[in-house]
This record gives structure tokens, sequence and C-alpha cells, in this order.
């Protein structure tokens, strides 16, 4: 049992943050790690990216954005309340180095693990450019974080109610042309990540996305996060889940990213029948 | 057993209540009943206490079969389970999983005129008589050595390891990567072959007599063999081969298509049959196609069916005879309605807008036997034809687990990334290091690791006593 030592809503109405106690997990754990929790015994298994790490205070971050039952479920608790099983950390670290100058793409709540991959990068002697993006600008999270700890922020909405109007490709494309940068990374949908490969393809800029496929155990062991890079089967868990962007098979992930969906609607309305009450608004 | 009752020896094992197959078909509940005092005093009583006890040395545990045998024919079930103890942590779950026809009761003497004692029915019995009436056998441990003993993994290897150095009385702790304890036993194999009860049972054994075990505890990403080398006077490394392997054939990531690991873990350790009461969803549809051949394929075929598939198939590319998963399995399945498409070899799977739809087939001639002494299948040309299936699932076998052989250093690997431990001991080319069970084998039986487990609890108990 893992205990929540503070949350905040960070963005209304769904957008969570959550500061746990993890002291073993906190002094392992690397910028582009996840963990997988459970939330009780019949509880499934769920991957979430590592939104912060402090070995000192022995905590880890999560940022949950209530989207589904799991999700929406861990929305209901608070501080002092516990998750049953946290396990972790998981993956390979995002390599950092000095690679000059690095654009960080971050959509949606996909801000989140950007941000201490961004503060490593700096630490490590990088100009740090990030473009985030949004629908609309109350949509936007981590805004003054990213901007204090990169050295240039560009926030892109759909609707243009703040920044760039248009999507983060449209920024990218802006920034590659009349800056250049050595390295991309992305993290957000697969549908994003796949749209900033594809710009920076003909740019010849290596781009590493971080891959969230459906995951049960996350040691190796169940293979249903494989996903097809350059052709050959590799696993999101214990291969990535950083990969170079331009070698993914973006149509497999997107496609087994879809699985559940059925029952994940099912299961969710279920759990909303019990718990109207518990929802948030 | 008198001379005058030997005569009468039946040729038979006494027979085993079964559920229905077509009942068990549509549920999760254990296909094999078990049998009453009264049969397995009946069964014991067809030992011939051989002077020389051949079914001993088939056993990889070495359980004083005989002995044992003997004090279930005479009523005394605790003394029984006793001395089964003394040699095996987990009776209950051997007798259930053991392929003894390959073992001890391959060396049964009845077995050469009829069919041998019935073993496994045996050890089964005592186990569960023992956990229905005393809730555990007395079990002797030494005084505390003050010894501290790292075991990672809780499958069968580092639970029979841990159960022996808990005896030798040093402290053990055992990390386990899972949020339950106990591996294969836990997420793989289904709860109508080994209910779960049973392996919780077992290992609230081991927690009764000292031992922790840790959750969420992922050795290689957590906490490296260093560290644990740091606290703890030795280690046992029992990760399993638990990455399972695919064909790399065309449409293999299409959606419906599940490795059997995922398949059962979604089935066992998450319990996907009773979704949505349990989060994890699992997809059934009405026709499972199971590629493989081994005890793993037959159990999701056999899952498969009860989760409500209307159809099961297990495509294997060799004939029967060759199949590696044990007989009593084969027959259950056939039993239960499974389909069985013999010397047929997938060669891709069709899908229609990202699902499966139908897998394309080819069909085999067995030619001369290869190294593995089973006969190699080859194409036969032109026999290509298509199942129509939903799912797919891919049970061809595992390979080692790399979490803990890639962050370890000084940790000698072999060519398949297999730990490289000595046979006898489990020695590895680290000091204090120790190893055994599928992550030095290659996938094997729960028995076969519990041996190795057993043997390295000897060693490490050997070390720890030396240093």
């Amino acid at each position: 049992m893992a205990k929540i030592l503070e949350k905040r809503l960070i963005r209304h109405p769904d957008v969570f943050y959550y500061r746990i106690d993890a002291p073993l997990i906190s002094r392992k754990a690397k910028p582009g790690q996840f963990v997988i929790i459970r939330l009780h015994e019949k509880g499934e298994r769920i991957p979430l990216s590592l939104a912060d790490i402090n070995p000192e205070q022995g905590t880890i971050s999560l940022i949950v954005m209530a989207v589904g039952k799991t999700t929406t479920e861990m929305s209901t608790l608070n501080a002092g309340d516990g998750i049953l099983d946290i396990c972790g950390p998981l993956g390979h670290p995002t390599h950092i180095e000095k690679y000059g100058r690095v654009i960080l793409v971050g959509g949606g709540f996909g801000v989140a693990p950007l941000y201490p991959i961004a503060r490593s990068l700096k630490e490590a002697g990088n100009e740090v450019i990030v473009i985030m993006g949004a629908r609309s600008k109350d949509l936007l999270i981590y805004e003054n974080e990213m901007q204090q700890a990169c050295d240039k922020a560009l926030i892109t909405t759909d609707d243009g109610s703040k920044g760039i109007k248009g999507v983060v490709t449209t920024a990218l494309k802006q920034e590659l042309e009349q800056n250049g940068a050595n390295m991309v990374m992305a993290v957000g949908p697969a549908i994003m990540m796949k749209f900033v490969s594809e710009t920076t393809k003909p740019f010849d800029i290596k781009t590493i996305v971080s891959l969230n496929s459906i995951m049960i155990d996350g040691t190796g062991m169940c293979g249903g996060c494989r996903v097809s890079i350059g052709g050959k089967t590799r696993f999101a868990c214990t291969d990535g889940p950083d990969f170079d962007g331009h070698q993914v098979d973006w149509d497999i992930l997107i496609n087994r990213q879809k699985t559940y969906l059925n029952e994940e609607k099912e299961s969710f309305e279920a759990w909303k029948k019990h718990h109207a009450f518990a929802i948030c608004e | 057993m008198t001379e005058n009752n030997s005569k009468k020896i039946s040729l038979i094992k006494t027979p085993i209540p079964e559920q229905d197959p077509a009942k068990r078909r549509s549920n999760f509940e254990e296909v094999t009943l078990g049998y009453s005092p009264e049969m397995a005093m009946k069964e014991a009583g067809r030992c011939l206490q051989c002077k020389k006890p051949l079914c001993i040395e088939g056993c990889p545990v070495h359980i004083p079969i005989p002995q044992f045998i003997k004090a279930i024919k005479e009523g005394d079930f605790k003394k029984s389970i006793d001395l089964i103890k003394t040699a095996s942590f987990l009776p209950a779950v051997c007798g259930r999983v053991c392929p003894q026809e390959d073992q001890c009761e391959k060396n049964c003497t009845l077995g050469k005129k009829g069919e041998p004692v019935a073993i496994g029915r045996l050890e089964r019995f005592a186990a569960d008589y023992a956990m229905q009436s005393w809730n555990g056998a007395g079990i002797e441990i030494t005084k505390p050595t003050g010894k501290r003993v790292a075991i990672v993994g809780s499958g069968p290897s580092g639970l029979t390891c841990a159960y022996d150095l808990a005896r030798f009385g040093h402290e053990v702790t055992i990390f386990e990567a899972l949020h339950e304890a106990g591996g294969v036993l836990m997420y793989g194999i289904p709860e109508f072959r080994l209910p779960k009860r049973i392996v919780a049972h077992e290992i609230n054994l081991l927690k009764d007599m000292g031992v922790e075990i840790v959750t969420n505890a992922v050795i290689g990403k957590l906490i490296s063999i260093d560290e644990i080398m740091e606290e703890f006077d030795a280690c046992f490394i029992g990760t399993g081969a638990g990455l399972p392997k695919f064909m790399g054939i065309e449409g293999e990531n299409l959606n419906g298509v599940y490795s059997a690991n995922e398949f059962l873990t979604r089935t066992n350790l998450m319990r996907a049959y009773a979704f949505p009461e349990y989060d994890t969803p699992i997809k059934i549809g009405k026709r499972v196609a199971v590629i493989g051949g081994g005890n793993v394929a037959m159990d999701a075929a056999r899952s498969a069916l009860r989760l409500g598939a209307k159809e099961a198939a297990i495509i294997y590319r060799r004939s029967e005879k060759e199949m590696p998963a044990r007989k009593e399995e084969i027959h259950h399945a056939k039993e239960e309605g499974v389909n069985f498409e013999l010397c047929t070899a997938p060669v891709r799977v069709i899908g229609e807008e990202g699902w499966v739809k139908a897998i394309e087939c080819v069909r085999m001639d067995l030619c001369e036997a290869d190294e593995s002494g089973r006969r190699r299948p080859m194409p036969v040309k032109g026999s290509e034809f298509r199942i129509p299936v939903d799912i797919v699932v891919v049970a061809i076998g595992t390979g080692p687990n790399p979490l803990v052989p890639q962050s370890t250093i000084k940790l000698v690997l072999n060519d398949c990334g297999y730990i490289i431990a000595d046979e006898e001991t489990g020695q590895t080319s680290r000091e204090g290091v120790f190893s055994g069970g599928d992550i030095v084998t290659g996938a094997a039986t729960v028995i076969l690791a519990m041996g190795a487990g057993k043997k390295a609890a000897k060693a490490i108990h050997e070390y720890l006593m030396r240093t």
C-alpha cells in the first residue's frame, strides 16, 4: 500500500496531481520511466508516467486524467488514502546527454512526463524548447513549470485561445525551419506523436517518442504492449517506452490501443451506476 | 502388504472422480475432484512397497514415496504428509501438475504389467487432507543462524528454495515483481487445474515460518542484485522464463492475437473471467485458435471454452505423439471438445479492420527425427487453407526474462540469455549468487524448478555455514 501525500486538481475538472510516498521507487526512478498501479483487489493494472521524482523526500508524482474507470476511480482518492499496488520504476529512462538544441513536444497531459525530462536535459547543458499543445487554453497543464524549466516555451491551441492557433506540428515545423534542432522528443497521444515524427522526418532530425501501449505486468511477461519498430516486434515495457519515432509502425500501435474500447466503456458505465456521487464536478 | 494380498492387486488405478466434461467446460472449478479417504487407502494398498523403490529415483525432489503411501494405507494421513514435507514443499501443487507419468509413476514396478500406483493422486490426497484437517503439517525449523538470504522470484523454484532455507534456520526474504506471489502457479496455470487457494495456502505456510514476501518488487529495476548482495549473505535468482515468444509471421500484431502468457495472466491473475466485477477485460469471440502443443496450449484452449468461446482449436505442427503436453491434459481437452488441427502450421494471421479474421495454415508432413528426437515437420506445398477465427493465442514457448540478467554485472549468461549455473548447486559466476529453475534451464516443469530450488538451498546452506 502506497500512501497519497498530496492531491491537487491541476486542470478543472479532470486532471489531478498526486504526490505519493514511494521511497524505494524514488531512489531509482529516472525521467521517462513509468510505474504500474492497481487501486484495489479487483482493480486492473495500468501504467502511468512519472511526472516528478523526489528521492530526498522519497516521493514520486503522477498526473492522472480521469478518462476511464480506473483513472476516474483514482480521482476519488485523496491525500491520506492508499494505492494498493505500485510497481516500478519500469522501462528504460529517457536517454539524457548533451544533444545541443532539443525540442520537446507535449500534447494534452503528456506535458507532465516531459517536465522531469526537460529539467534533466537542461542540467545536461542543452538548450531546451518546449511546444505544448491543447485544444483550448483551459486544457493546458504545467504551463508555468515548463516555462521555468525550458529556455523557450511555445503554446499552441486548436481554437487560438492562447499562443499559436493550430496544432503542435504547425509550431514544430516553423521552429525547425527557423532555428533547427539536434533532437526532438514527443510525449502525448499516439496520433500526435505520429504526426510529430512525420514532421521531423524531412528534416532528418532524430525523434524520440514515448509509447503508451496497453500493458499488464510491465516486466516483459505478457507481450500485450508489443509494438512494431523498424519491422521488428518490441515490448514497450522492457525495450521502451522510448523508441525512434521514425521507426514506429503507428497504425499497429493506434489499432492495438483500441482493443478494449467497448469493455472500457462497459466497465466505466457499470462503475458510474454505483458511484455517481463520487465523481467530482 | 502380505504375499496373499499382492496377488489380488488391481492392474488399474483407482478411478478419480472428475467433473463431467459437458458441465466443466463452462466453469473454472477444478476438473479432478480428488480421492476420498477410502479411495486413497484402497489405491495405497496397490503399492508393492518395493525394497529398492525406483519411484523415488524418478522424483526430482526424492519424496519418500513408498513410506508416505504406506502411511495412507494405514490411515495415518498426518504421518503421510509429514513424510512428504520432508522432501517437498508444494505437494498439493505437485500432486496436481507434476508429469508423474514421466517421473515416479514411470518407474513403478506395477506399471510393467498394468497401471502404476497413482502416486500423484495420493500425494494430492495427503496434501489436501492435511489442508482441511491440520492447516499445515508440523515443520521443524532449526535454530536461527543469523544469515540472510534473498530470493528473487516467487515461482516454484524460489518458493522451494525459501522453504528449505527457512528450515535450515536462515532469514529469508522473497522479492516478487507481480502483486501476488506464486509466479507461474498464480498467473499461468488455470484455476481449473490448480485452484489459487491451494497456492495461497502453501505460500501462507511459508509466511508462518517467518519468510518475508515483498510484492511489486522488480529486481533489476527497483533493487539491483548488487544492492541485494550488500544487504544479504546470499541470493537465489529464480525469475523464470517468462518472456513470450512470437512466431514472426504476418498479422501477429493484429488485435485479437495474444501470447499465452497474456491470455492466461488476464484470466488467472487478473480474473478477467469475472469482468466487469474485476476490471481487467479479455477478448474471446466465438472461435479461438491456440498455436502450440504443450500444457500451456491446452490450458489456453480449455480456458477459452470456459470464457465462452463456442469453438477452440489447437494448431500443432507435428502429430499428437510428439505433443509435449501431458497425456492427461490432452485427454481432458478432448473431452471438453477442444479440436485438434495436427500436422498443421500457421503461415499468417489474416485481419479485417485491425482485427483477426482467420488464420492461414499449411499441412505438414513429418520427416525423419531431428536432434530433439521428434519427427521434423515439413510443409506440404499447395496445402494452404484458412480457419476462420476471432482470437489467436500463441503458445509456442517462452524465453528468459531479461530484467535481472541484463542489469546484473558479472553474471555470466549463455547465448540465449539464460543464467549459467552449476546443475548440482545452482552456483552462478558470482560468489553468493545462486540460480535455478527456468531462468537456467529454459521453460520446463514445476517439479524440475522445485528440484533446482532444493539443490540450491542445500548449496546455499553449505556456503553460508562455511562463510
